[in-house]
């Protein structure tokens, strides 16, 4: 009985939504609205949980490392932000955090960049990745802004594009299928769990 | 000084890092352990924002019956009861909390993402229609590669996956690496603006 009552509540839901497809309408806002409170009221028990607890209230009260007593009021000047006068107060917990791109500038040059550059500089023996080696680097010149792509240039740049219209058109595929998929599974359980057409 | 102090601090932290990278002494593995540690004792401080930033919306719209402001009631709602959820019985499988999440925050995050694949159709043949010859190669390329996922497309032809499979591992992946290599390159960009202080966004507006 509880399974079926747990069924049509996730049901309800799913059938508010969908609803959209017919028009925006009461049920469908009611849905959208809970959503959003309850997908963040279902997040501060997990940060209370798996952030606050291990990182401030464990080390602090229990680990006595009252050092992170001042990071713990650093965080809490974040709630100076919508103060008219007091928001710079704000500033500080935020700048801690960006403090990290100063790591970032290595790495992404090294991930993004140079490991990138040397996996498409591999022995080129083969045709597949030749072709790799010319989509790479053609779409590269296609985001080379300083030079009209006019002339032999434009004709390299052309290539660019068609390489990257593969690699939207496959992307969208994937996006596709993965949204099928997710449509397939609300369609199974209602028409399987919710109503039992499908044993 | 409100916004020149909070600079000097990126700017500071973000150099010590950069040399860190460069030179991992451990005096400077230790100053990133103590760093570490800090962010993360400030990191839980910014759903409280989060919170604040909600319930100052909503509370608005309900204060002056702002359009469709029942539902505003709703969603705080929605906040209040889930996590007080949490909290009394706690996180685990088989409490009110997990209940919430199986039957309601789930089924309606899926049906979100499954409501996007009528639309993802309807804006597909809008901007498909194989105007031209590069609007035709995606649009084949996208057909190859959605039947090469089921099996109608092997019941077609044999090559359907193999074509897929090609596409997936050679022009897709030049595209992607040329696309990563930019991002690399970006990303490297803005954040050597924000060490030298030219991007100055995130420190918002004011004094």
């Amino acid at each position: 009985m509880f399974e079926i009552i747990s069924n049509t509540v996730a049901a309800f839901f799913t059938l508010s939504i969908f609803s959209f497809l017919y028009k925006d309408n009461p049920f469908y806002k009611f849905a959208e609205a809970l959503f959003v409170g309850v997908s963040m009221g279902f997040a501060i028990p997990l940060v209370y949980e798996n952030a606050f607890i291990p990182f401030v209230y464990t080390p602090i009260f229990l680990g006595h490392k009252f050092s992170l007593i001042i990071p713990s009021l650093l965080g809490l000047l974040y709630t100076f932000r919508f103060s008219k006068n007091l928001s710079w107060l704000s500033r500080y917990p935020i700048v801690f955090g960006m403090g990290i791109v100063g790591m970032g500038v290595p790495m992404s040059i090294h991930s993004s960049v140079l490991v990138q550059m040397r996996s498409a500089m591999l022995p080129l023996d083969t045709v597949n990745t030749a072709l790799i080696f010319i989509g790479t680097v053609t779409i590269l010149l296609y985001f080379f802004f300083s030079k009209d792509h006019k002339g032999v240039y434009g004709k390299f740049t052309n290539v660019g594009v068609w390489f990257m219209m593969i690699g939207f058109g496959a992307s969208f595929g994937y996006t596709v299928m993965a949204r099928i998929s997710l449509l397939i599974g609300r369609i199974q359980f209602l028409v399987g769990d919710w109503l039992g057409f499908i044993k | 000084m409100k916004r020149q102090i909070p600079l000097i601090i990126v700017i500071t932290l973000g150099f010590m890092f950069v040399a860190h990278s460069f030179i991992p002494h451990t005096i400077s593995q230790d100053f990133l352990t103590w760093f570490q540690d800090w962010m993360k004792a400030i990191s839980p401080f910014a759903v409280v924002l989060g919170i604040m930033s909600l319930f100052m919306v909503h509370g608005k719209k309900i204060s002056y019956k702002a359009p469709n402001w029942q539902y505003s009631i709703v969603t705080l709602a929605g906040l209040i009861f889930t996590a007080l959820t949490g909290f009394i019985w706690g996180t685990q499988a088989g409490t009110p909390y997990m209940w919430i999440f199986k039957n309601i925050q789930m089924p309606m995050s899926s049906t979100m993402f499954a409501l996007l694949a009528f639309y993802i159709a309807s804006a597909a043949y809008k901007a498909f229609r194989a105007r031209s010859p590069e609007a035709t190669v995606l649009l084949v390329a996208a057909i190859i590669v959605m039947l090469g996922q089921v099996p109608l497309g092997t019941m077609i032809s044999k090559w359907i996956p193999i074509s897929s499979k090609w596409i997936l591992n050679v022009p897709n992946l030049a595209s992607k690496r040329a696309i990563m290599i930019g991002v690399g390159l970006g990303m490297t960009a803005t954040s050597l603006k924000i060490l030298l202080g030219i991007e100055r966004t995130y420190l918002g507006g004011g004094d």
